[in-house]
């Protein structure tokens, strides 16, 4: 059995529709729609015009401030427009339109062939952040920025989220049989950078595909250690997964470097490896898009800034009438109300969900029946969070049932027979005591 | 790029996450609560007779038809068929003597539901167990009927009457010996109290019916093993502690039924595991104390309801232990 947390939920993890599927390649699509803000932090400001030609791998958007991260054109081609477009996360965002001009030519110099031994962890560091690296599982939290803790928060331990707790998601399962030889470069890399010798794989055991190849790449290499983690949502979950692969928690209101622990998605190290190996910034990555409407659901490398319109069309379209569509996965993913928003960074999932898959009814009173407190992760009483956020009484929500120390993994929802939507309660109490805070 | 691809979309739904959500609901727990009580039910009517049957029909119907006339009235979602105010007319009937004449029990089912459940916000919101208070109701309107049991059917012919004291009677007025002797022996009396063959409210008397029932609804996750066990473990104890016999009062009264039918009902106890087992071992120990040194035989609707009044204070105290305060 694996390690484990307290609480959790078990759903019916759905991997089963694409967790065979080799990772497709996608065309080059016509148009690339590539929004100046794909990460937290400061949003770039474009540094070329309409009607610039534009190679792939060049960077045409950047900010100043050090939370931040540049952004690269995915395809080579004629900037068409820069202005605001649907955004998968804000809404709407400038964004840089690049109609392609078919060649997909590289701009001068790429790829180049560096081994990353010969160069020391600030140039490693320098490298990441040039090439717009950010947190690929969804958080979006520029690389570069997690790379470089203060002094006095030693890193010791480096962990890699393989988890891939969320239902339906299996990019990162496809990544690390795939290109598991790749993750292990990225991670010695992060590994360098940071300054720590001690690097973890943390896998659910539903992959033990990926945890036996894992351990094959990581066999020979000291320091390297694959951790089989129970099945359980939320695995993944930053806080959940250092506890259990160290045994420490992450003190409320603090980060994983206050543990001295680094977590990197699959994804990121391998982006992290082409960009130090290759020279190649963060341009494309590999989504699932898949879900109970779609056709033909698969693993795809897309470029950054094609439209969900585009990928759903790669996988044959609905095949039923999609009720919810979701970037990301569908405990934690985010709804969205048009496929023209692009593919960003951070999106590790299409999900197009059927009224079947998503059994949500109207909303009723709490019953106070302690499922949810049986299932968070983070030994809070949810119930009180939704009953508090309802009425109103956001600071009585935050001062007496540590609202701040909720992660939003949505546990508490999944099981609520009474239907209640305790983490849209939780994400309205804690802007309004955000708002409340800034006024002061 | 394939165009033939249908990706149409219309009306999407926009909310936050989670997007999907487990089968479960309130009308299913509330139902599988019903069913588990079934057996037991059924049981009266057999043990009992048509007067059982009557008044389990006459509690459920007034209970649903006083919801329904309440949500009509305050313009509230219609969901009278989720099965709680069915479950409130049904674990009323069962806490009752079954030949109670039929105003008391009507009374009884009005009270429960509009004010012990709807004065105080309907589902969820009330602090007391509903069908309890409709139970505190009549025994308090009426008590000398409340406490005139008709004896169960096996006992026709073997005891003069059709009424007899309970068990737990027997033993308040006359002492142990007196109640071995109503029944023959130690284990006639043992078994009489497993199967049902006894009087009392007419649907706590088979303790084995209403065992099978706590079993599926603890396989099926609706209640916590924890909350029935220590209840009646500790009634079990202290019975022990102070010379009775713990068997008698373990299977006696209401206890089986209140343990794992209503101590268990998740609107009035605490949420957490560790404040339901506290709210356990006070409702044993108070349905002991009232049972050996109180005025009643038998006290576990008192001492549930006791308990349920100090719910808001253990869930204040008692807490989850919260990520990072661990280790």
């Amino acid at each position: 059995m694996g390690k484990s947390f307290r609480g959790g939920i078990h759903p019916d993890d759905r991997k089963r529709y694409t967790a065979a599927k080799p990772i497709q390649v996608a065309p080059i699509p016509e148009k690339v729609i590539i929004p100046v803000r794909q990460h937290i932090g400061a949003p770039c400001s474009p540094i070329v015009k309409v009607g610039d030609l534009v190679k792939k791998g060049q960077v045409i958007a950047e900010a100043q401030a050090f939370v931040s991260s540049p952004i690269h054109a995915s395809t080579s081609g004629k900037v068409a427009a820069i202005a605001d477009y649907p955004h998968p996360v804000f809404g709407t965002c400038m964004a840089v339109v690049i109609e392609s001009d078919g060649q997909d030519e590289w701009v001068e110099g790429l790829p180049l062939n560096r081994d990353w031994k010969t160069l020391e962890a600030q140039e490693l560091k320098e490298i990441i952040r040039q090439a717009g690296m950010v947190g690929m599982g969804g958080a979006t939290f520029p690389t570069h920025v997690k790379m470089a803790p203060p002094a006095e928060k030693p890193i010791h331990t480096f962990i890699l989220n393989g988890a891939e707790c969320e239902p339906f998601l299996t990019a990162d399962h496809r990544v690390m049989l795939e290109q598991s030889e790749r993750i292990v470069t990225g991670m010695q890399i992060g590994m360098k950078v940071l300054g720590v010798s001690k690097g973890y794989i943390g896998i659910e055991e539903n992959k033990p595909d990926a945890i036996a190849a894992m351990n094959k790449a990581c066999s020979g290499i000291a320091g390297l250690e694959v951790v089989p983690l129970q099945t359980k949502y939320p695995q993944g979950a930053e806080k959940t997964l250092i506890s259990v692969i160290t045994g420490t928690d992450v003190p409320t209101g603090g980060l994983p470097m206050d543990v001295g622990v680094v977590v990197q998605n699959v994804g990121t190290v391998v982006a992290i490896a082409d960009a130090v190996e290759k020279g190649i910034p963060l341009i494309q990555r590999v989504t699932t898009v898949t879900g109970g409407a779609v056709a033909e659901p698969k693993n795809v490398l897309l470029r950054i800034g094609t439209t969900f319109a585009e990928a759903v069309a790669l996988c044959g379209g609905f095949t039923d009438k999609p009720v919810k569509i979701i970037m990301g996965g569908p405990m934690m993913g985010m709804a969205q109300r048009t496929l023209d928003v692009p593919i960003i960074k951070g999106t590790s999932g299409i999900l197009v969900l059927s009224e079947a898959d998503t059994n949500i009814g109207p909303e009723r009173p709490c019953i106070r029946c302690g499922r949810c407190v049986d299932a968070c992760p983070m030994g809070l009483v949810p119930s009180m969070l939704s009953v508090m956020g309802e009425r109103g009484l956001y600071s009585v929500a935050k001062e007496q049932y540590d609202l701040l120390d909720c992660v939003e993994c949505g546990s508490c929802v999944y099981v609520c027979p009474a239907k209640r939507n305790i983490v849209h309660y939780v994400k309205l109490s804690k802007a309004q005591n955000a708002a409340a805070a800034a006024k002061k | 790029m394939s165009t033939e691809a249908k990706i149409e979309i219309d009306r999407l739904m926009v909310s936050t996450s989670p997007h999907i959500r487990c089968d479960e609901s309130i009308s299913k727990i509330m139902w599988s609560v019903n069913a588990a009580l079934a057996p037991a039910a059924l049981f009266s009517v057999y043990n009992f007779g048509m007067p059982a049957l009557f008044n389990l029909v006459l509690c459920i119907v007034v209970a649903v038809a006083t919801e329904y006339l309440i949500l009509k009235w305050q313009d509230k979602p219609m969901v009278i068929n989720d099965g709680s105010a069915f479950l409130t007319g049904l674990l009323l009937a069962m806490n009752i003597p079954a030949n109670l004449p039929w105003y008391m029990p009507l009374a009884g089912s009005i009270f429960a539901i509009a004010v012990a459940k709807h004065t105080m916000g309907g589902l969820g919101f009330n602090i007391f167990n509903p069908a309890l208070i409709g139970r505190a109701f009549i025994l308090a309107s009426w008590p000398i009927a409340m406490t005139t049991w008709p004896i169960s059917k096996d006992m026709v012919g073997k005891v003069d009457g059709l009424t007899s004291a309970t068990p737990l009677g027997i033993l308040k007025q006359q002492g142990y010996q007196k109640l071995v002797e109503h029944f023959g022996d130690h284990a006639t009396m043992y078994k009489s109290l497993f199967l049902g063959a006894r009087p009392g409210s007419m649907g706590e008397t088979s303790a084995i019916l209403l065992l099978l029932g706590g079993i599926y609804l603890i396989y099926k996750g609706y209640i916590k093993w924890q909350v029935p066990v220590i209840m009646i473990a500790t009634v079990g104890v202290l019975t022990a502690a102070f010379g009775g016999d713990p068997l008698v009062h373990m299977m006696s009264g209401g206890l089986i039924l209140g343990a794992f039918y209503m101590a268990t009902d998740m609107v009035t106890i605490p949420i957490t595991t560790k404040g339901q087992i506290i709210f356990a071992v006070g409702a044993g120990a108070l349905t002991v104390l009232i049972r050996l040194q109180g005025g009643y035989p038998e006290g576990v609707c008192y001492a549930i309801l006791l308990m349920n009044c100090v719910t808001p204070l253990i869930d204040r105290l008692v807490r989850p232990v919260k990520y990072g305060a661990r280790r």
